[in-house]
């Protein structure tokens, strides 16, 4: 797809993903907003797995880390055809699949994630899998920045390195607040290219909403030949709804009937311009 | 100076009923894993520092295609073994118990219990194998905490034999396991040849009572039954080399008769094999005399592996002691 069409669907996505939440009176709001662009340029532009592929071992692997902002997820996992939309009305249910973190009980997801820190180890050991299989798997996941204190990353971080991981991209939702705050109240995490790179990481640092850049730059991917690659992508956590965006009550904050209605609107005017 | 082999011979023939003393447990684990690997690519040894602890040095010098080192991080061990896992490798996480099961449990719950990925977990030196090192480096907690977690296999081979069998099996295994043995010499076999996790081993069959023992608390549980031969009274020793799923249609059988029941383990008295057989048997309407040997809710006394045991009682002279009274 291309640029205007993966931003004109994202519309679409971000109303469904409210949609779904509002349903449930659950869901993770603001950080599903925030990595809807990513999620929306990697399956449906960038990575190598569809409904059709997905028990080809030879498919690209995404393990969300971010485990919370799995509405994103699935509503861009409906929409590439992985699993009827209405599904996703069930969503938190007794006895549904789709809970408040990925499981593998839901087509289209790799792993159960959902206690931060742990995706990246596991990417790391698909990597290395790839890398020994010669098989060309890409392997890709999404991390929060507050996510980003929990020491494991860091552990993963020092192993991609060593072993020259460059088919594995991590993706900073660089979205700058976590629940209590930002994360320079929280824990600071600046200077963070200096450090990753530091790491043996090969960086670059995008506007995580803008189009064109994501695709320009997963599609330079590797960065460097022999390093694996972290995308610092600069997010808005709540993007494309005025009153959610960059406000901490939206970490998990479900919207009122009015509330739900405001934001339809305002998606509404976004799609007609 | 006696070579080794003469000394080997000697520790044998100090060891009744023709029962033969053969390698550390470890030993065994790292030439199965040699085995195995010639004839599968897909197995994997993940290490954190460890492959020399793990005796895989040579394994590694063997397949370097087939050993990977994450240094001492046991958090990305667990992580990373997944990730190979979930690729369609063999993939064995081998690290001591003590920091396996304890550093990285939330990995092992999560990404590999949970999420269902088949690694196999391999606690080295584990319980209080390190001895005097103290206890950062013991494991007494890994049952315990490992029970309460549900899809995985929780094994603690007693012998030689034990130990190759679970190794094979845990390498076809689809579901996730967790292996764990220590570096101290261990008999060849104590029993038949037949194993199948689950499935408890018969070691010895006698009417008065019954050890129900694990892992390296197996041995002291059979010298003891021997010992108590010599004074008339007649042990069944089970070897329970699987705790999770417990083999609960064995113990019943020989709990049935209403004779006593002694557990023997190298872990806590908390939440072990001793609080699985008698949490069965109790919901199940057994009223057996019933005693729990492990190590106590304390902290462990300092000494080498045997120090620690005979301190506790978990040796010959101590079970043997305990049996009597149980049976007063
Ligand atoms: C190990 C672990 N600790 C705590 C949590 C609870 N938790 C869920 S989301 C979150 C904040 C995450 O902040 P960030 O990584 O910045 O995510 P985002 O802003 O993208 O929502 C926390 C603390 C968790 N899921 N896992
Ligand atoms: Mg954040």
């Amino acid at each position: 797809m291309t640029a205007k069409e993966l931003k004109d669907k994202s519309i679409e996505l971000r109303r469904k993903t409210l949609e779904i939440i509002y349903n449930a009176k659950a869901g993770h709001t603001g950080g599903s907003l925030s990595i809807m662009d990513i999620l929306n340029v990697l399956y449906n532009r960038i990575m190598n797995v569809s409904p059709e592929n997905f028990n080809d071992a030879n498919r690209d692997r995404y393990i969300q880390s971010k485990g919370h902002s799995v509405e994103a997820l699935y509503t861009v996992l409906a929409d590439r055809g992985f699993f009827p939309e209405e599904d996703l009305m069930t969503l938190c249910q007794y006895q549904s699949p789709y809970i408040g973190h990925p499981t593998k009980g839901v087509n289209g997801m790799e792993q159960n994630t959902g206690g931060l820190g742990h995706g990246l180890p596991i990417c790391c050991g698909n990597a290395l899998a790839a890398k020994k299989d010669n098989s060309g798997v890409k392997v890709y996941t999404v991390l929060g920045d507050g996510e980003m204190a929990e020491g494991s990353n860091w552990e993963a971080m020092m192993f991609a390195a060593h072993y020259k991981l460059d088919n594995l991209c991590a993706i900073l939702d660089y979205n700058k607040l976590q629940i209590t705050g930002s994360n320079a109240e929280v824990m600071g995490l600046e200077p963070v290219a200096k450090k990753l790179e530091a790491f043996g990481w090969a960086v670059k640092e995008v506007d995580g909403h803008d189009y064109d850049a994501l695709i320009e730059t997963f599609e330079s991917l590797p960065f460097e030949e022999g390093k694996p690659s972290f995308v610092i992508a600069h997010t808005v956590k709540g993007k494309g709804v005025s009153f959610m965006e960059n406000n901490i009550k939206w970490h998990h904050g479900v919207p009122s009937a009015e509330q739900m209605e405001m934001a339809r609107e305002e998606l509404l005017i976004k799609e007609e311009v | 100076m006696m070579n080794s082999l003469e000394q080997l011979e000697m520790e044998t023939k100090e060891i009744k009923n023709e029962v033969l003393l053969g390698k550390p447990n470890l030993e065994v684990f790292s030439a199965t894993m040699q085995k195995l690997a010639e004839t599968d690519r897909g197995i994997m040894a993940v290490t954190s520092d460890s492959r020399g602890s793990g005796k895989l040095v040579p394994f590694g010098q063997k397949f370097p295609e087939q050993i990977v080192e994450v240094g001492i991080a046991e958090q990305n061990l667990v992580g990373v073994a997944t990730g190979l896992a979930a690729m369609g490798k063999k993939a064995f996480a081998v690290s001591p118990a003590c920091f396996l099961t304890a550093r990285s449990l939330e990995q092992i719950k999560n990404d590999v219990c949970y999420s269902d990925n088949p690694v196999k977990l391999i606690g080295i030196s584990a319980g209080v194998s390190y001895g005097a090192l103290g206890s950062t480096h013991h494991s007494l907690h890994d049952y315990a905490v490992l029970r309460a977690i549900n899809n995985i296999t929780i094994v603690a081979p007693a012998d030689n034999f034990e130990t190759e069998a679970a190794i094979r099996s845990a390498a076809e295994m689809e579901t996730p396991v967790y292996i764990r043995f220590g570096k101290k010499a261990m008999p060849q076999n104590l029993g038949s040849i037949d194993f199948e996790f689950g499935k408890g081993r018969v070691l010895k069959e006698g009417s008065d009572l019954t050890f129900v023992a694990t892992g390296e608390g197996v041995w002291p549980a059979y010298q003891a039954a021997l010992k108590l031969e010599e004074e008339g009274i007649h042990a069944t020793v089970l070897s329970i080399h699987t705790i999770k799923p417990l083999d609960t249609g064995l113990i019943e059988k020989f709990a049935s008769n209403g004779q006593p029941i002694l557990t023997v383990e190298e872990h806590s008295v908390n939440g072990g094999l001793g609080e699985a057989v008698a949490s069965h048997l109790f919901q199940n309407g057994f009223r057996n005399k019933f005693k729990i040997v492990g190590l106590p809710d304390d902290h462990t006394v300092h000494g080498s592996q045997v120090e620690i045991f005979d301190h506790y009682g978990i040796s010959e002279e101590g079970l043997t002691k305990t049996a009597i009274e149980l049976l007063k």
